[in-house]
C-alpha cells in the first residue's frame, strides 16, 4: 500500500507521526498551505507537497521563504475565509511567535502542527517541549499528541474546533521530535467521504468580501483593546466545550474517543500522581502498571490541553493526592517548568495541599527511561514525609542534584 | 462605495457586542478632519478651467469634480494647501479658517 | 475647458482612503488614493505597520472604502500571496490583490517576503511608498533615506552629518529578480503613476511599484511643497523614471541637463547642513545610478 492512495476506515497503514498529521490535514483539505522546512517536520510538508503534485490534493501550496511569512500568508488566506495549514517546530515557531499573537488576535482559524523540539542555543535537533511550551501566552489551543493515531484525528477535530464561531481561534498541535514525528505506528486512516460528512466547509465570520467589504487587522487604542482581549480569552474558554463536543461527534462517527482535556490513569485511589504531556505519557503508563503490580498506589495524569489550561479538572483528579509531580520537557530559567508552574498555581487552594514536585527531564532529546519514571515515583513518596528540592532536572551528569 | 458617510458611533455594550477581532465594515468613520485646520482653500469659480490638477493632487480627496469645475469638501480639507500651489490658473486662495461655531 | 474634456482626464469620483489622520499635505496618502481610483473597489489591500496603516485604521475610524487589512510589519508581501493563493483557491473573479507599503516596510524588514512573493510569480500589485524614513515612528533612518538626510537616528552632529549611506537601489533589486512589470513613479507626475498603476492591473504576475511620495514633516518642507518637491528630485535626477517590462529597462525620460542639485536640497531641512563634499557625494552617486540605468536599458 503506497502512501499516496487512500485508504479506508477498516484499513492499518503504518505511517509515522508525521505522516499521520499529513492525512489529517489532507483530508481537512485545506484551500491553503503556506509552510517552511524544518527539522523535524519536514516529513509532513514532503507529504502534503507530493499530493498536491500528484494532483490528489486541491491545496494552493506556498513556498514560503520564512516561517514568518508562513504564517503570515496563513492569515491572509484565512482572511479571505479559506481553510489554511501550516507546520513548524522550534526556531522557526520562535521566528513566527509575532504572528501567533496577530492570528490569535486576529481570530483566524488557522491549524498548525508543532515538531517539539529543543530551542537553541546550543543547537539541538532532537525533541523537547521547550518552543511550544514558551508561547503559552500566544493565544493559540494547544493539544499535545501522544500517539500517530491521535495526531491524524486530532488534525481533523483541530479545523472542528478552531471553525467553531463560539471559538475561532488558531490550534497548535504538538508532537515530540523525533519521538512521535518520526516513529511508526498502525493507524487507520479515515475515508474522504466520512471527514467531509464530519468538517464542513469553512464559514467565516469575519472576512474580506467582495460584496461586502471590510477593514480588518485594525488598531484599537486603550478605550477598546481590552474588549478584544476579554473576546479572546473568553472564546479560548469556550473551546473546552467545543472541544468535548466535537470529540463527541469524531467518536460517534468513527468510533474513536480521547476523553477530553485531561486523561487520567489509575488515579482514583493513588497516593501520588504524576502529571505529564505528550508521548512520554506511554512510558509513565508502564511504570504505573508496574509499581501498581508491586503494591504501590500509583496514577497518571495526562494533560492534552494546555490551551485552555484545564485547572479544574487536574484540581478534580488529584483530590486524594498526597503529592503531585509533573513530569516536562522544559523549563523557565530561573523558575521551573512552565506546566510545573502553571499546575501549583492551580493546586494553590487544594483542599489536600498535595506536595508539588516538578521534574524537568528530556532536554534535547535525553531519553526518560522507564527506570527514570519509577524513580520519580518514589521521590515522589519519599516527598510526602521529608522536605526536598521542588524542582529538579533528571540525570544530569554530575554527582549533586541540581 | 461613492463616499462614506460620517456616522455616529456609540461604543459598544460589551465585548460580545465588539465585532469579532478586528474585522469591521469597510468605510466607517466617525468624525471629520476638519478641526485640523488654520487656514481653508476658497475656490474662485469663474477663474477655474476645469483641469483637475488639484483634484488629482490632494492627499485627502477633499477636492471634488462639480460640473466642470471643482470643490472643496470642509469636513475632510486639512488646509494643507497643496491645491493653491498646484493650481495653474490661480483660482484656489488660502483664507484664515473661521471660529469653530461658523459655519 | 470642455465637459467631454474634462471627463476624459476624470479619475472616478469614489473616494477609497477617505477620512484618514495622514499629516496635512502626505504625500503616502496620495499615492494610495490616485492608485485605489484606478484600482477600483475590487481589491484586497494590505498594508503594513506605517503610516498608511496607522492613519487609516484607527477604531472605529476606518478610511478605507474596499477590502483592506494590516499585515505584519514584515509580512506584507507574504500576506498578500496568502490572499492571491486563497481568491485562485475559492476561484473569485475580477479583483486585484494589491499592497502598499513604505520604504522601511519594503526594502528593509519587508525585502524577504517580497523577495520570496517575487520568485513565486504571486499575482499582485505591491507598492511601495517612499518617504525615505520611518517616517510613522518619528523619522528615523531607514534603507531608502537617501545621503546625507538628517533623521533622527542619523542626526547632523559634529562626527556624522545625517544619513552616511546612499540608498537602497530598490528599483534594481526588485527588477534583478526578473519580475513581471516594475516602475519609479512620483506623486507629483500623476498621469505617468495612473499609467504605470493601469499597467500594473492588466499585467498578469508580479507588479511593483516605487514612487516617491515626499513627507512635510519628515523632510522639514511646507505642507503645499510635497509635489514641488517630488518634481524638484525629477528634475535634478535624483529620482529616475523607469519601467522594468518584459526582462527590458527603459528609462522613460532622460533630460539632456538637470537642474542645480543644491537648490533642490536647500528646499528641504533633512538637508540644511549638508557640506560641499556632502553635495559632491550626492552628485557623483547619481551620475553613477544614470549611468548604469542608461547601459542596462541599452542606451548612453
Amino acid at each position: 500500500m503506497t502512501s499516496s492512495s487512500l485508504a479506508s476506515n477498516t484499513q492499518s497503514h503504518f505511517i509515522s507521526g508525521n505522516e499521520a498529521v499529513a492525512w489529517g490535514a489532507r483530508l481537512a483539505r485545506p484551500h491553503v498551505i503556506a509552510a517552511y522546512p524544518i527539522t523535524p517536520q519536514t516529513v509532513v510538508i514532503e507529504r502534503l507537497a507530493e499530493w498536491v503534485a500528484e494532483g490528489q490534493l486541491g491545496s494552493e501550496f506556498l513556498h514560503v521563504e520564512s516561517e514568518h511569512s508562513a504564517l503570515s500568508a496563513c492569515m491572509g488566506a484565512s482572511a479571505l475565509g479559506a481553510r489554511s495549514f501550516t507546520a513548524s517546530s522550534s526556531q522557526g515557531l520562535l521566528y513566527m511567535a509575532e504572528c501567533l499573537h496577530y492570528a490569535s488576535g486576529g481570530r483566524f482559524p488557522i491549524v498548525m502542527m508543532n515538531a517539539n523540539r529543543a530551542l537553541a542555543l546550543p543547537w539541538n535537533i532532537y525533541g523537547d517541549q521547550q518552543d511550544s511550551l514558551a508561547l503559552l501566552s500566544g493565544g493559540w489551543i494547544q493539544i499535545y499528541i501522544e500517539d500517530a493515531q491521535e495526531a491524524l484525528d486530532m488534525t481533523i477535530q483541530a479545523f472542528a474546533i478552531a471553525e467553531h464561531p463560539d471559538v475561532l481561534t488558531p490550534v497548535m498541535l504538538n508532537l515530540d521530535g523525533f519521538v512521535l514525528t518520526h516513529t511508526y505506528e498502525p493507524v487507520q486512516i479515515p475515508a474522504q467521504e466520512a471527514v467531509d460528512a464530519f468538517l464542513p466547509p469553512f464559514r467565516a465570520v469575519s472576512k474580506m468580501d467582495l460584496d461586502a467589504p471590510t477593514n480588518m487587522g485594525f488598531t484599537a487604542g486603550p478605550a477598546h483593546y481590552t474588549e478584544f482581549k476579554v473576546q479572546q480569552h473568553r472564546a479560548m474558554l469556550e473551546a473546552t466545550r467545543v472541544a468535548a463536543e466535537v470529540d463527541a461527534e469524531f467518536a460517534r462517527r468513527f468510533g474513536r474517543s480521547y476523553g477530553g482535556a485531561v486523561t487520567a490513569y489509575r488515579c482514583e485511589d493513588a497516593e501520588v500522581v504524576l502529571v505529564t504531556l505528550g508521548s512520554v505519557a506511554g512510558t509513565v503508563r508502564d511504570a504505573v502498571d508496574g509499581l501498581r503490580g508491586r503494591g504501590v498506589a500509583v496514577g497518571m495524569l495526562k494533560l492534552r490541553f494546555m490551551r485552555p489550561f484545564p485547572g479544574h479538572e487536574i484540581e478534580q483528579v488529584v483530590s486524594g493526592a498526597r503529592a503531585v509531580g509533573v513530569l516536562e520537557k522544559d523549563v523557565s530559567f530561573g523558575n521551573a517548568g512552565a506546566v510545573f508552574s502553571e499546575v501549583a498555581s492551580t493546586l494553590a487552594g487544594a483542599a489536600n495541599r498535595p506536595v508539588l514536585l516538578n521534574f524537568v527531564a528530556g532536554l534535547g532529546g535525553r531519553d526518560i527511561s522507564r527506570a527514570d519514571v519509577e524513580q520519580m515515583f518514589v521521590d515522589l513518596i519519599a516527598a510526602t514525609t521529608q522536605p526536598c528540592e521542588r524542582v529538579r532536572f533528571v540525570n544530569v551528569q554530575e554527582t549533586n542534584n541540581v | 462605495m461613492p463616499k462614506p458617510k460620517v456616522r455616529l458611533y456609540i461604543r459598544p455594550s460589551s465585548p460580545k457586542v465588539y465585532p469579532v477581532g478586528p474585522c469591521f465594515m469597510a468605510g466607517h468613520l466617525v468624525e471629520t478632519n476638519a478641526s485640523w485646520r488654520s487656514e481653508r482653500p476658497l475656490v474662485t469659480v469663474l477663474l477655474c478651467t476645469g483641469c483637475q490638477r488639484c483634484v488629482r493632487a490632494c492627499p485627502d480627496g477633499a477636492v471634488l469634480r462639480v460640473g466642470t469645475g471643482v470643490a472643496i469638501d470642509y469636513d475632510f480639507c486639512k488646509g494643507c494647501g497643496i491645491c493653491v500651489h498646484e493650481c495653474t490658473a490661480k483660482a484656489i486662495t488660502m483664507v484664515p479658517e473661521r471660529g469653530p461655531n461658523d459655519v | 475647458m470642455s465637459e467631454a474634456l474634462s471627463a476624459k482626464l476624470s479619475l472616478p469620483d469614489d473616494e477609497l482612503f477617505l477620512g484618514h489622520k495622514a499629516c496635512a499635505g502626505c504625500g503616502g496618502s496620495l499615492a494610495v488614493r490616485l492608485a485605489l481610483k484606478v484600482l477600483g473597489e475590487r481589491c484586497f489591500v494590505v498594508l503594513p505597520a506605517g503610516c498608511m496603516s496607522a492613519v487609516g485604521f484607527l477604531y472605529p475610524q476606518l478610511a478605507f472604502g474596499c477590502n483592506a487589512i494590516i499585515s505584519t510589519f514584515a509580512g506584507t508581501a507574504s500576506m498578500m500571496s496568502g490572499i492571491a493563493a486563497a481568491a485562485r483557491a475559492l476561484k473569485l473573479r475580477d479583483y486585484h490583490v494589491v499592497g502598499f507599503a513604505g520604504d522601511g516596510g519594503t526594502a528593509d524588514i519587508g525585502l524577504q517576503a517580497l523577495s520570496g512573493a517575487i520568485d513565486r510569480r504571486e499575482n499582485f500589485i505591491y507598492i511601495c511608498y517612499d518617504n525615505e524614513a520611518y517616517m510613522n515612528t518619528g523619522v528615523q533612518k531607514s534603507g531608502l533615506t537617501p545621503f546625507g538626510a538628517r533623521t533622527t537616528t542619523s542626526p547632523a552632529g559634529k562626527r556624522a552629518a545625517g544619513a552616511r549611506s546612499h540608498k537602497k537601489d530598490l528599483f534594481e533589486i526588485v527588477a534583478a529578480h526578473g519580475v513581471d512589470y516594475a516602475a519609479t513613479a512620483t506623486v507629483a507626475h500623476s498621469y505617468d503613476y495612473i499609467r504605470k498603476v493601469e499597467k500594473a492591473r492588466a499585467t498578469v504576475g508580479t507588479s511593483f511599484l516605487h514612487v516617491l511620495a515626499p513627507c512635510p514633516t519628515g523632510w522639514g518642507i511646507e505642507t503645499d511643497q510635497t509635489l514641488e518637491v517630488a518634481r524638484g528630485a525629477v528634475d535634478c535626477g535624483l529620482w529616475i523614471q523607469a519601467e522594468y517590462e518584459g526582462g527590458h529597462y527603459r528609462i522613460n525620460k532622460s533630460p539632456r541637463r538637470f537642474k542645480p542639485i543644491e537648490e533642490h536640497l536647500a528646499s528641504q531641512k533633512r538637508f540644511a547642513h549638508l557640506a560641499k563634499a556632502d553635495i559632491a557625494a550626492i552628485e557623483k552617486e547619481r551620475d553613477g545610478r544614470w549611468k548604469r540605468l542608461q547601459r542596462l536599458s541599452g542606451g548612453g
